[in-house]
């Protein structure tokens, strides 16, 4: 499956399936601070997803302090 | 996974509701959890004129969403802060919303109406551009509030920001800004009333509304934020909330209920010290000295005199 994410943007490829949370585990990211988009729709910590997905890792966290 | 609600397919689990939700009933959440806290905290009334500050990110675009859907009657501000690519890419997603939705939106444009941008801003008068960014904000959005006869003005911060906010502000017991840290600050000495109707609402929550609504947003950080302080709080927040799912709502609605009134009463102390405000002389805002602080950033970005640097300390050779 091809992975894009941002800051800065690049595209991994990951081989086979595995649910949301491997993934995020693999990347070492942590789940409250990131979305997972497939076909322009979320996906939650549970679903599996396949081979051929094409997966967007949005970052939820903003914000300048004055 | 299934939805608490419904029982058909998730979309999303939060883990502090220990629930997943559909798209359906995670859009009426969201909204629920707006609805509550503008009646918790008393923030406005259904006839009252909104003002509400956008920077085309998904918290400020999503609150004026669900507030039009509420069926307040909700104005646009929009600030150009003159941040190169980030402000140019900003506009757009608030100008796509404002078609969207039929609403009215004022742009203040720093560069083009005051003759400086954030960076610039913040060189001349030795500020961080984000507290350049905040304080030109602030005074903007008072001043078209006030100038406009609306009742409130409502920004976009979320459980996360005030959470982060908070734990910056007991890191170094700052009992001032801890006793005024409150989802509604009251109209007064001249200032608009100013309320946070996301407080209920993390950010993650905010994202996942924009893209199951199909709104638009700047994805990308601002580029002068990054790395900065407020961004590491938050990431200190989320490795406890992954944790200890809750631990952020836990934080800020205990000090809420239990410690900002004590602060409270401290600041309350202090306001009759401080000197009087006053019409700023070159603006009229409400300040305490003969020029506010807006103006004297104005003057000091605009002004065309080469900073000056002292003389470089020559080092002394070290040893180890």
């Amino acid at each position: 499956m091809k992975v894009e994410l941002r800051n800065p943007n690049r595209t991994l490829e990951f081989k086979g399936t595995m649910s949301v949370v491997a993934l995020l585990n693999r990347l070492e990211l942590n789940r409250e601070s990131v979305l997972v988009i497939r076909d322009g729709t979320l996906v939650p910590g549970d679903a599996m997803l396949a081979h051929e997905d094409h997966i967007e890792i949005r970052s939820v966290i903003s914000g300048g302090n004055s | 996974m299934k939805c608490r609600v419904c029982r058909e397919p998730a979309v999303i689990d939060l883990r502090r509701h220990n629930a997943n939700f559909c798209i359906e009933h995670f859009l009426r959440l969201c909204r629920d959890q707006v609805a509550k806290a503008i009646a918790e905290h008393d923030m406005f009334a259904p006839e009252d004129r909104i003002l509400i500050a956008v920077s085309g990110g998904k918290d400020s675009l999503a609150l004026w969403d669900i507030l039009l859907d509420m069926g307040y009657q909700v104005d646009g501000l929009y600030i150009g802060l003159g941040i190169g690519e980030y402000s140019e890419q900003s506009v757009t997603y608030v100008e796509k919303f404002v078609e969207s939705r039929d609403v009215n939106l004022r742009i203040i444009d720093l560069p083009t109406e005051y003759g400086y941008d954030i960076p610039s801003g913040s060189r001349a008068a030795k500020r961080t551009p984000c507290s350049a960014c905040g304080l030109s904000k602030r005074h903007l959005f008072d001043q078209a509030a006030t100038e406009g006869g609306y009742d409130v003005v409502v920004t976009g911060h979320n459980l996360d920001d005030e959470a982060a906010v908070l734990l910056g502000n007991t890191l170094r017991w700052q009992s001032d800004y801890l006793g005024r840290q409150k989802p509604v600050l009251p109209a007064g000495h001249g200032f608009p009333r100013k309320v946070k109707p996301l407080v209920r609402l993390g950010e993650r929550e905010m994202a996942a509304y924009c893209v199951l609504t199909g709104i638009d947003y700047i994805v990308d950080e601002c580029p002068k934020a990054v790395g900065n302080k407020h961004l590491g709080y938050k990431e200190v927040l989320n490795l406890l909330e992954a944790q200890s799912p809750g631990s952020k709502h836990d934080f800020y609605a205990g000090f809420l209920a239990r410690a900002v009134d004590r602060f409270a009463s401290a600041e309350d102390e202090t306001i009759d010290d401080r000197p009087a405000l006053r019409p700023c002389t070159a603006c009229g805002a409400p300040c305490s000295s003969e020029v506010c602080a807006f103006c004297r950033l104005v003057e000091r970005a605009t002004q065309d005199v080469p900073v000056k640097l002292g003389p470089t300390a020559k080092k002394e050779p070290t040893s180890l």
